[in-house]
Order: C-alpha cells, then structure tokens, then sequence
C-alpha cells in the first residue's frame, strides 16, 4: 500500500460523498467528492474529456462525400450547398451569413414545385448529423413511403455552415410546400450528437421561428429515430392537411410538441 | 448632415454622428456590436472615440438621450428618477473626470454613495467603456451593496451563492437531490432557485412548494425562487403559493421588455403582491432579476445602441424595485455576442461595476456553452477577479454542469475555493446555519464536514 508521509492512505486523502447514491434520480453531477474543497483528479479530468467531445463536435469539418453515398444507398440525390459564412469562426459570429445561401449555391437551385425537402445542415454539431442524420431519414422515409399519401421528395440538400433558417431560401427556391430543416443542436456537456427537427409550411425568407415546428434531441442515448419520425410524420401530414406550421399548429394540434432548445435566435 | 462629434488626430478627423455611435464606438471589442454593425471599424477609431467620449460633459446625457423619450418607457424612467441634487457634486464633470474622480483618494465610499441615484446608467456605461479591469474592479469594491430578505446579502468580505438544482424534466427526486448536493457543499444562501423545464404555472408550483419544504423542515434561513415569467408568478401569489421571490429576465428598452412580455406596471403589481406576503424576515427585498449583454440585440430592440449601454439600461429598470439580487447571466448568450474568455471577462467586470455603481445587489452567472471559445480556465480567472472585486453572489451546480440549460457554470466546488482564496464567508445567518448542522466543521477556514451531516443522514437513510 502507496503511504504518503503523514501515514494517510490515497483513498482517505480524496474524501468520497455518502449521498453519491442519489445518483440513481439524476444525471447531474452530484455526489463527486473532494480533495480538500477541489475536484478530485478522477473528476476533474471527466469533465474536461466531456467538454473536449463537445468542443470538436463544433469544429467537426461535415463530410460532405460520406453523407451522399450514404443518402444514395437509400435511392436519394442530393445537392451540396454553402452558406454565406466562408468558415467556422465566421459561422459562429454571423449566425446571419448561416442563414444565407451563397451565390453559387443559389445558382443550383430550380423551381420544380415539391411536397417536401429535406435540408441537412452541420448547424453547431457534425457529430449530430454523421451519427443521425442518415438514420433518421432511412426511418422517416420508410413510413412516408408506405402513407396512403404520395409525397413528392426533392433532392436532399445538404448545407456546410447552415442555419435553420437556411432552409426558408431552399425551400423557397425549389418551390417546396415544406421544408424539413435537420441541424446539430448545440452540444451539451453529455450530449455532444443532438440531431433538431425543425418543420416549416411554405418556406419564405424572412419567417421567425414561431412558424416552425421542432423535435429537439433526436440521438441513440435521447430521442429514438423511430420515435422521432413517428413524431415528424404526424407535423408533416398536419401541416400539409392545415396548410400551416409553427405556434398555431402547435394549438390545433391534439399532441403537444414541445422544443427547448432552439439552437437560433 | 453636420456630424455633431468630431475630433482630430494629426491631420485625420473623425466624426461621428451623434452619442449613440460614440458610446458604441467606444466600446472595448466584442462580436456582438459587430454583429450589429455599430463597432468601431479600427483599433484606432476605437481609442479615438474613448478620447472623445471622455470630453462629454455628463451633462450631455441628461438631454441627449439615446433612445427617444416619447418611444421608450425606460428612457422616461431613467429621466423621471434622476435625482438633481445627487448629481450636483458631479455635475461640472466629464465622462473622463468621472473616472479620475472614482478612483482618487480624496472621493470616500460615502461620496460615491451619494451621489448614484444622480448617475444614470449611460453615465456609467460611458465610464466604464473608458476602465481598464482593474479600475472596474477597484472601483466596484468600494460600493458595498447590502440587501436582505431571510438573510443579509452583500456585507464586506462575504460572498453568497445561488443554489441551482435544475433538472431536464423538472424530476422532483433528481432536483431534491441536486439540492441535498449543494447544501452539503455550504451553497444556497443567496436563494435555491429552480430554472423550469416546463414553464407553466402547476410545474412552477409543485417546485416552489418542494423547495418551501426543505427550508422549512430545516430551518435554513433563505429563500427560494422558480424562475418563471412574471405573470404567472403573480397567479401563483393570488393562488397562495408560497412565493418568496419575484423572477423575470429583464433588459434596457421597453421593446426588449414587451419581446420578454411584460412592462413596468407588470413588475410594480408583482412587487406589491410579493410584499403583501411579508415572507421576508430580516428585509423585505423581493425581486430577483437576470440580465445579459445582447438580448436587446437579439430581440432586434436595441435601437442602434451598442449591447453594454442596453445591458445598464436594465439596471435602471432593477434599480426602481429594491432587488435582493440581479444576476448578470454574462456568457449565456453564445459567440456571437461574446466570443471567447476574453470578451466575457471584460464583459462580467462592466457589468458587476455599473450595477454596483448605481447600487444594485450584483451578482454574476459565470458561464459558457460549448460553442464559445471558453473553457473552466477562463470560468477560473472570472470567478477570481469578480471575488476580488466584491461581487454578491455566484451560481453554484453540481460539477459546473447544467442538464436542463446545457451550459456550464460555476460549481458548489468553486464557491468554495473563491471561499477559500479570498476569505470570503457567506451570509450571516447561513454561515451560523451550517455550523448548527455540522456542514462545515471549522466556519473559519471553510473546512466541510468529511461525514455527512446528522440530520442529513437521517434523511438520506429515508430516501434510500
């Protein structure tokens, strides 16, 4: 046994919380202990490896290439657009240049009248889209192909340094009655991979957040895919029905469905 | 159209139209005001426009207001409750001299103190856009700022701590248990106060009553607090629940206050209902407010100011009904209005020093999301410097991590070392508090209790 010179042994030097064991009722981090009044090492390195992952989700580069094979094993093409912030530093200081398609970009688009597109954007987590996003539209297209509704489906435009509101230009452009914008949220301490949902009934530039509807947290250790494309199935066949979205959805629709984390202004 | 502000340098003239683009130019860099395109565009228009701002007879600002009169119930606020005969001792000064003045040794605490009710806050956003940190420190640690509800928040070489036990689905055990967590760590004098997941009124009552219960059971001389809007704090009041303290998140113009949904009147009814209670035992402050540079941006309610000068403006909003506490939330907001640890620190230094100056109870969320370029070093430096500068109180969570808010603040572990570091003790009351309940084994030197506390134990066992 390693003695310090006092006669101490380590585990009477990092004084241990008898009440840790209401850890069982919450995932905060209760119960840590202590050395002296600071962290104990074990602790303190955890907590810097959580903050880590959660710093490189936001710096992740979007790989593009690997999102557009994946989406064609499902049978859909896609578009690769930018918005108007040239790299992250910008991104995180403009959100309103992540908001704007840039020249050439805009230039890909055709009006062509659809019943749904689907954005995908890096938002503030790549991780978030890579681990997914794929996952997520293989489960929602399944159901939306065995509706009893046709829906026609745009190609998958997918965005580097986009914001939600990016999808009110797509959508708008290609004519599309609604636009399913799928974003990183920003990462959480424990939740570095947060997949949003955000819904909006004939997109235009220049609509506020409350005319969209958002599923918040969509991940393996959160939200299911099933779960959350049973959730986005039922907004997108109100929406059509109701020809509307965002809050007075919200009030005509039986379920509520509620979105926290708004990753925009 | 004749630029009013001019100055020259060498042959070069700068000009500026009006005291809006002056404050706003002069303040020190951060990526909000670029954001709203109203920053200097140089290093040198920056110092340029501090040169100048420190010749503006505080005068000025008593008739040249920065949002108009007619379009702002603040503005009217600021102008119908600046006190003439305070402001007389300082009235031949200029911007620059306000600065001297606040830091020579012939101005006495006492001096100081006379004279806020006859500073308004663009005064002393002006003042402080011309301090470094280390003026904004030494001058924020001669305004003492005492208020009190159950207990006395704000006495010399005393620090306190917001409990902040919040939980994603609002779980009354997991909540129960975050608190358990803080006070076994000595933290929750300023008030234990909960950030709902689902803010309506049934939620906020069924938390209110949770934490009534165990400041109850235990005696513990505090008060609580569920953050919830205004408006249905007051339904909670006609409803008779035990509301300590009144919450709202407030900012420096009317229009950010209507996009927060509420108006002054709304706060005078809130006051007077929460008073009506007479909950309070050694004061009878009941408002809780919390502030953050950018949200009159991010409401597109700024009116071309720059987000510091909106940020003070709020103060004068808090200053009008007696707050126990007001809590800057200073790196909530995200990188696009404070990037990283720099602007941040800068940011939570102004903003301790103006509400102090105009003698509010400040306290400070030390805080950053992941989309910052901060990290608990940074958290480290602003905690130390805001200890050193005398700030009220601090947020205290278990392990910095908040998993309701997804953010990191200052954990009950940090409150300790600022503790330890600074000898700053808590409130009165609370510190005699956790000696009766054997928290802290030496009061002194901020020693806790290797075992856990016999009435807490007992309490454990049952839960368990």
């Amino acid at each position: 046994m390693f003695l310090l010179y006092s006669g101490l042994i380590m585990s009477d030097i990092v004084v241990k919380n008898d009440w840790d064991v209401l850890r069982k009722y919450t995932a905060a981090r209760i119960g840590l202990g202590r050395t002296g009044i600071s962290l104990p090492t074990k602790q303190t390195l955890a907590f810097a490896l959580d903050h880590a992952r959660a710093r490189d989700a936001v710096y992740l580069n979007l790989d593009t290439n690997v999102l557009e094979k994946q989406l064609e094993n499902l049978e859909f093409s896609t578009i690769k657009l930018n918005s108007k912030a040239k790299n992250r530093e910008t991104y995180l200081q403009r959100p309103d240049l992540g908001r704007e398609l840039d020249e050439t970009s805009a230039k890909l688009l055709e009006k062509k009248v659809y019943d749904l597109v689907f954005v995908i954007a890096d938002g503030l987590s790549s991780r978030a889209i890579h681990d997914n996003a794929v996952n997520f539209i293989s489960s929602l297209s399944a159901k939306l192909e065995a509706d009893t509704r046709e829906w026609s489906i745009a190609p998958i435009c997918i965005v580097k340094q986009g914001r939600v509101a990016i999808g009110d230009e797509i959508g708008q452009r290609l004519d599309a009655k609604i636009v399913v914008v799928l974003i990183g949220e920003r990462p959480g301490l424990s939740s570095p991979d947060s997949l949003g949902f955000y819904m909006t009934w004939n997109p235009q530039v220049g609509l506020k957040d409350s005319s969209r509807n958002c599923i918040s947290n969509i991940r393996s250790e959160g939200l299911s895919y099933d779960e959350a494309s049973n959730k986005a199935l039922y907004l997108i066949t109100k929406s059509t029905e109701l020809e509307l979205s965002g809050v007075n959805l919200k009030e005509r629709s039986a379920e509520e469905i509620t979105c926290r984390a708004s990753i925009e202004q | 159209m004749q630029k009013k502000y001019k100055f020259q340098l060498g042959s070069k003239t700068y000009a500026f139209e009006n005291l809006v683009e002056v404050m706003a130019k002069a303040t020190p860099k951060r990526s909000g005001d670029e954001l709203a395109g109203v920053a200097a565009i140089s290093e040198e228009e920056r110092v340029v426009a501090q040169m100048l701002l420190s010749e503006v007879p505080l005068k000025t600002f008593l008739c040249e207001h920065l949002v108009a009169y007619e379009d702002d119930e603040v503005t009217r606020l600021i102008v119908e409750n600046h006190d003439l005969e305070a402001f007389e001792p300082i009235s031949h000064l200029c911007v620059g001299d306000l600065r001297d003045w606040l830091l020579s040794d012939y101005t006495s605490i006492e001096m100081i103190q006379d004279i806020k009710m006859g500073l308004t806050p663009e005064m002393v956003a002006a003042v402080s856009k011309i301090m470094r940190n280390q003026d904004l420190i030494i001058v924020a640690k001669k305004c003492e700022v005492i208020s009190s509800f159950r207990n006395t928040i704000g006495l010399k070489n005393r620090l306190s701590t917001r409990l902040q036990p919040n939980h994603p689905t609002d779980d009354v055990s997991g909540i129960a248990a975050s608190i358990l967590d803080g006070l076994m760590y000595g933290s929750g004098d300023a008030v234990i106060g909960i950030n709902p997941a689902s803010d309506n009124i049934k939620q906020a009552t069924k938390l209110l009553n949770l934490i009534d219960e165990i400041i109850s059971k235990y005696d513990i001389p505090t008060q609580s607090s569920v953050l919830t809007h205004v408006t249905n704090t007051i339904e909670m009041i006609e409803k008779n629940a035990p509301v300590d303290l009144v919450f709202q998140s407030i900012g420096g113009t009317e229009a950010t206050n209507s996009s927060f949904g509420f108006n002054l009147s709304i706060l005078k009814e809130a006051q007077d209902a929460a008073l009506s209670l007479k909950r309070g035992t050694v004061g009878n402050s009941v408002m809780y407010f919390e502030t953050g540079q950018g949200s009159s941006l991010s409401a597109n309610a700024h009116h071309g100011l720059d987000q510091q000068t909106c940020e003070v403006r709020a103060y004068a909003v808090a200053r009008k009904f007696n707050p126990l506490l007001i809590n800057t939330v200073v790196g909530f907001i995200g990188p696009e209005y404070l990037y990283d640890g720099k602007e941040i620190t800068r940011a939570g230094l102004e903003d301790h020093f103006c509400g102090k100056l105009l003698g509010l109870p400040m306290g400070c969320d030390i805080c950053y999301t992941n989309h910052a370029q901060v990290d608990q070093d940074d958290m480290d430096n602003l905690l130390t410097l805001l200890g050193v500068a005398g700030c009220n109180f601090i947020m205290g969570i278990p392990g910095s991590d908040d998993i309701m808010l997804n953010y990191q603040t200052t954990s009950f572990h940090d409150a300790l070392y600022i503790r330890r570091v600074l000898n700053l003790r808590p409130a009165p009351e609370f510190e005699k508090w956790l000696e009766k309940m054997q928290i802290f084994t030496d009061t002194n030197k901020f020693v806790l209790n290797d075992k856990m506390a016999v009435g807490f134990s007992n309490l454990l066992k049952e839960t368990l």
